[in-house]
């Protein structure tokens, strides 16, 4: 059984975690033609906006309330609609996802009713859909505002299917937890496909903060899932979650339309990934198409090839919890030993991971604890702690700012998992130590120069 | 909260500001802050402007109080330099749980202070309040006040919670802490008369290295730089400095003017962008330097390492000509951005859309702000209108700060970063011409070329479409002169207090205005950041002549 402590400082160095409401606000990027809005102040915006951009390096849709420091003592109410208001007739967009944040928790703001008053006064704005999600982000963290945001979707969107209504054939919902990437959703995308079923995912920042250059620019996001799809995913045959954090939207899912649900807590490594595909051969009543059969045998090899190079290595890990067991899950499975595993917040997952302690931390924490290590792994933020270590650095999750790419990197499926092990593996080659006349050396003892000291002629 | 808003005043009321000068009293309590749009494009808040004017500050640790949000995405993110200590990039927060926001965050603070001068023995701590905090009334600079007491080390409170306003009232709140803490209590183990402070100036990408090889050359010693890689004695000591560099303008004239008053230390407004306003700068320090009693010799030096650096540079930017020539660079307002660099940028052979002014009087200055058009206006334009700009403005290559530059990307336009975060350093005389290598690396790219081709099979582009839609709306407008009429008098002027082209134009007939102060009495307009008066002056002359074009029309 693992140990979940939580850190005693008072003070965070170098945080690990970020707030909710950013997390929530990224949920709703991925639904197509959607304005998120942070309810708060300009600044908590802001930031957001230059955190997204510098990770996705793409331009973000995000707004704000813009609440003074008189507004959030009145309450928000006129903020929340003046918003609205200018967002509609500005952007034209089809959805507004609101997150709340610290100051209008504290002060109290009931953003449920606020929207009920603008449904009523503003009947112009009936086809714009308003979803609100309370994240105060003096609690929770990052993955836990997603999984908010989407079960919100999922209640708010997400019509029930009229009785006697039949399932339609090959429909399939997905609900990837926070911790996949664009590029990942693409992976598992083609995967469904292969099976012969369509998935809707929710939600879908693989069409919207993917990198492409799109055929034209939206001050919204572009791609993702519509609300119409959204309202349709009632009539799936199955939902498919992905990591612990989407359990309460699947269970809202099934609650609401009584489909039944299958949560993978992770998709990185050969038996995971053998489970997934059998699920969806038996979903689809399909036998598991050559392409898998093949990149199954390929990850295979891969890992043969690899254990050497990931055996008995010591590997320090910085992460929210799902994204936390997804890596460090493989990375035992690999032969690896996770000395170090800090996260951001609570977790049913956590007691899964294999190594004894779990902190609730800070990359301070992540850092002491990685001294000695031969792998660090977190966002690029931990990128200080590895230098000063001196160790291989691997960068997950957000933010990646200081690489390329960060939308694309995929580690799901087998070949995801292949590639990963190649992209780790050579971290660990490229760190090999020459050995040189004095390593083997033992230090000298009294007792031991007494015995080597040459016999006197 | 009573002494924040006092502080809030007393920084609106700045008298150095020029723009201030100009305003009644009464104006002029409003402040210059734009008032917030909800729903409008977001810009940082006070607490963001506090950190960037006082993060370079290298040795001390910067301790946010508030939870995650406000450090949490933010740290490590500004591309300042440090030639020493390490430290200010270590991100310190307080990461307040539901817990302190019921019982308040005040013990939390303390120890955090504790942990950190037992971890970290900085020479001091800045405490930066934020939102929740403020709102749940956790004095900070009485816990500040203890924690001195307590572990014989500052702590410094800086008090410019977010929501109180935008990014630059943060600059100054956190220049005012700098005034009542901590300017002033040390002394420098010696003085000279060749001290100076360089106030505004952050290090970005290392700039501030670019000039100081020079100041280092002409004997000239930086007593401290508020804050670019400075060290918190630096500041503790700066009141003994004989003149002063106040260096991005709106920053901090708060700290430049006050400390003239406290300490008599002088100062000018400065730049170090361009050749030209370089040259001015060393010119000006030289002078303030002699007046209060440096040897005059000193301004021989100056000129004659101006004059040797000009040469250099100007040489350098030669070599760029046959490349650049006939270029056409379009510059949106906001970060580096000054009269020189535009002289600098037209020697190296590039064209500035829209303008053909060659001379640095001070209405050409006035003429170039008014063509090139500012941050807001790109953010608010919708992406097919911004591509019709850059298609008409023909430019070659966009210069700017902010969030416009995924738009010019992806119009498959080279652009270069201006702003905050940006990676190359452009100050001084080796600086503006990394700026101009830089820009004739972005157009020489061959990328360019490869990705604006269309693939070799049928495909109608975004750009042809945006064409198309573009074309269609002219269409509609001219074909519908009512409608365009009534979208003309729609567009908005002041974009602060959201008046109209039709509002302003109605007031003026109506009531025969000539003057800008009496349409922002009337309409409104101009009443905000002032930054739309020089359209209303162009409106006013116009309807002025149109006025006097039509007589008839008057008399009956
Ligand atoms: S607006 Fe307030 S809560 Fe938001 S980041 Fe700024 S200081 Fe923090």
């Amino acid at each position: 059984m693992t140990k979940i402590t939580t850190s005693t400082k008072s003070c965070t160095v170098n945080a690990l975690k970020m707030s909710q409401p950013l997390g929530g606000a990224l949920a709703f990027m991925g639904v197509r033609n959607c304005m998120p809005l942070l309810h708060g102040s300009q600044g908590c915006t802001s930031f957001g906006l230059v955190l997204f951009v510098r990770h996705f390096r793409e331009s973000i849709p995000l707004q704000t309330t813009a609440m003074s420091e008189v507004a959030t003592v009145l309450g928000g109410y006129d903020n929340v609609e003046q918003a609205i208001v200018n967002i509609v007739g500005r952007t034209k967009p089809d959805m507004i996802g609101i997150c709340s944040t610290g100051v209008t928790e504290i002060k109290g703001d009931d953003v449920d009713s606020f929207i009920k008053t603008i449904r009523s006064k503003h009947p112009e704005l009936a086809h714009v859909a308003l979803v609100n999600v309370a994240t105060p982000d003096f609690k929770d963290a990052f993955e836990d505002g997603w999984a908010k945001a989407t079960t919100r979707l999922v209640e708010a969107l997400v019509l029930r299917p009229a009785s006697g209504t039949s399932r339609r054939q090959g429909r399939l919902n997905v609900l990837p937890g926070s911790h996949l990437t664009p590029g990942d959703l693409d992976e598992l995308r083609d995967i469904i496909e292969a099976f012969g079923l369509q998935p809707t995912f929710l939600p879908d920042i693989s069409g919207s903060l993917d990198g492409h250059v799109p055929d034209d620019f939206t001050p919204t996001t572009h791609g993702g899932v519509s609300v119409s799809q959204i309202a349709a995913m009632g009539t799936a045959i199955h939902t498919i979650a992905i990591g612990e954090q989407m359990r309460p939207a699947a269970e809202a899912m099934e609650a609401r339309t009584g489909i039944p649900f299958t949560l993978f807590r992770r998709l990185t490594g050969l038996a995971p990934n053998d489970e997934f595909i059998a699920c969806l051969s038996k979903i689809s009543g399909k036998p598991v198409p050559a392409k898998y059969r093949r990149q199954r045998s390929q990850l295979i090899d891969a890992m043969l090839d690899g254990h050497f190079y990931f055996g008995g290595k010591q590997v320090a890990i910085g992460a929210e919890p799902d994204m936390l067991l997804n890596i460090g899950g493989w990375l035992a499975d690999m032969g690896c030993r996770i000395t170090t595993a800090v996260t951001t917040t609570t977790s049913p997952v956590l007691d899964q991971m294999p190594c004894d302690e779990v902190l609730i931390g800070d990359l301070e924490d992540l850092e002491t604890g990685a001294e000695g290590c031969d792998l660090l792994v977190s966002h690029s933020h931990g990128r200080q702690a590895a230098e000063r270590l001196a160790v291989p650095f691997l960068r997950i999750g957000l933010p990646i700012f200081d690489r390329l790419g960060a939308a694309h990197q995929v580690s799901v499926g087998y070949r995801g998992t292949r590639d990963l092990i190649f992209t780790v593996g050579n971290l660990f080659i490229a760190d090999l130590h020459e050995p040189d006349v004095g390593t083997w050396r033992q230090p000298v003892t009294p007792t031991d120069s007494v015995s080597a000291t040459p016999a006197t002629h | 909260m009573s002494s924040l808003a006092d502080k809030i005043q007393d920084v609106f009321n700045e008298p150095g500001c020029s723009t201030n000068t100009g305003k009644a009293a009464k104006e002029r309590k409003k402040g210059c802050s734009k008032p917030l749009q909800p729903g409008g494009a977001a810009g940082g808040c006070a607490f963001d402007g506090a950190k960037i004017a006082l993060q370079p500050v290298t040795d001390v640790a910067h301790l946010v109080h508030g939870p995650i949000a406000c450090e949490g995405s933010s740290w490590d993110n500004r591309g300042v330099k440090s030639s020493g200590s390490k430290l200010y990039r270590t991100s310190f927060t307080t990461d307040m749980s539901e817990n302190d926001v019921v019982f308040g965050g005040e013990k939390r603070l303390f120890k955090s202070i504790r942990e950190i001068i037992e971890k970290y023995d900085p020479p001091a701590v800045f405490v930066y309040q934020t939102c929740v905090p403020a709102m749940m009334g956790d004095d900070i600079a009485a816990v500040c006040k203890v924690a001195s007491e307590k572990f014989g080390k500052p702590c410094i409170p800086i008090i410019a919670p977010g929501f109180v306003g935008p990014k630059n009232l943060g600059n100054k709140l956190a220049g005012e802490a700098m005034l009542d803490y901590v300017i002033g209590t040390q002394e420098p183990d010696f003085t000279t008369p060749y001290d100076i402070n360089i106030i505004g100036e952050y290090n970005v990408a290392g700039e501030l290295w670019q000039v100081k090889p020079l100041l280092d050359e002409l004997g000239i010693r930086i007593l401290s730089c508020l804050s670019g890689d400075a060290r918190y004695h630096e500041i503790a000591r700066s009141h003994r400095a004989r003149a002063a560099m106040m260096v991005c303008s709106t920053a901090m004239i708060n700290v430049a003017r006050k400390m003239e008053e406290r300490y008599g230390i002088p100062y000018f407004e400065g730049s170090f962008y361009g050749i030209t306003d370089t040259s001015d700068s060393l010119r000006q320090i030289a002078k303030l330097l002699i007046a209060r009693g440096a040897d005059a010799e000193l301004m021989d030096r100056v000129e004659a390492v101006i004059a040797r650096e000009e040469a250099r540079a100007w040489e350098a930017l030669k070599a760029f000509t046959p490349r650049l020539t006939g270029k056409k660079v379009l510059l949106i307002t906001g970060g580096v951005k000054s009269w020189s660099v535009v002289a600098a940028l037209q020697e190296a052979g590039l064209s500035i859309v829209g303008s053909s002014v060659k001379k640095s009087t001070k209405e050409d200055k006035e003429r170039l702000k008014e063509m090139s058009p500012d941050v807001h206006q790109i953010d608010d334009l919708r992406p097919r209108e911004m591509y019709k700009m850059l298609k008409e403005a023909k430019a070659d290559i966009m210069l700017s700060g902010g969030r416009s530059q995924f738009v010019a990307l992806k119009a498959k336009m080279p652009w270069l970063d201006i702003n905050q975060e940006r990676h190359y350093a452009y100050a001084g005389y080796v600086g503006i011409i990394e700026m101009v290598r830089q820009i004739d690396k972005a157009l020489s790219n061959p990328v360019w070329e490869q990705v604006r081709k269309a693939p070799p099979w049928d495909e109608v582009s975004w750009e042809d479409r945006a064409d198309a839609a573009n074309a269609a709306d002219e269409a509609a407008l001219a074909a519908d002169p009512a409608r365009a009429e009534a979208e003309r008098r729609a567009t908005i002027v002041c974009k602060c207090k959201e008046i109209s082209v039709g509002t302003i134009e109605d007031a003026i007939r109506s009531h025969d205005l000539t003057v800008i102060a009496q349409v922002t009495q009337l309409t409104q307009a101009g009443g905000g950041c002032g930054s739309c008066k020089e359209t209303i002056a162009a409106m006013l002359a116009r309807e002025a002549k149109a006025a006097a074009d039509a007589p008839s029309a008057q008399v009956a």
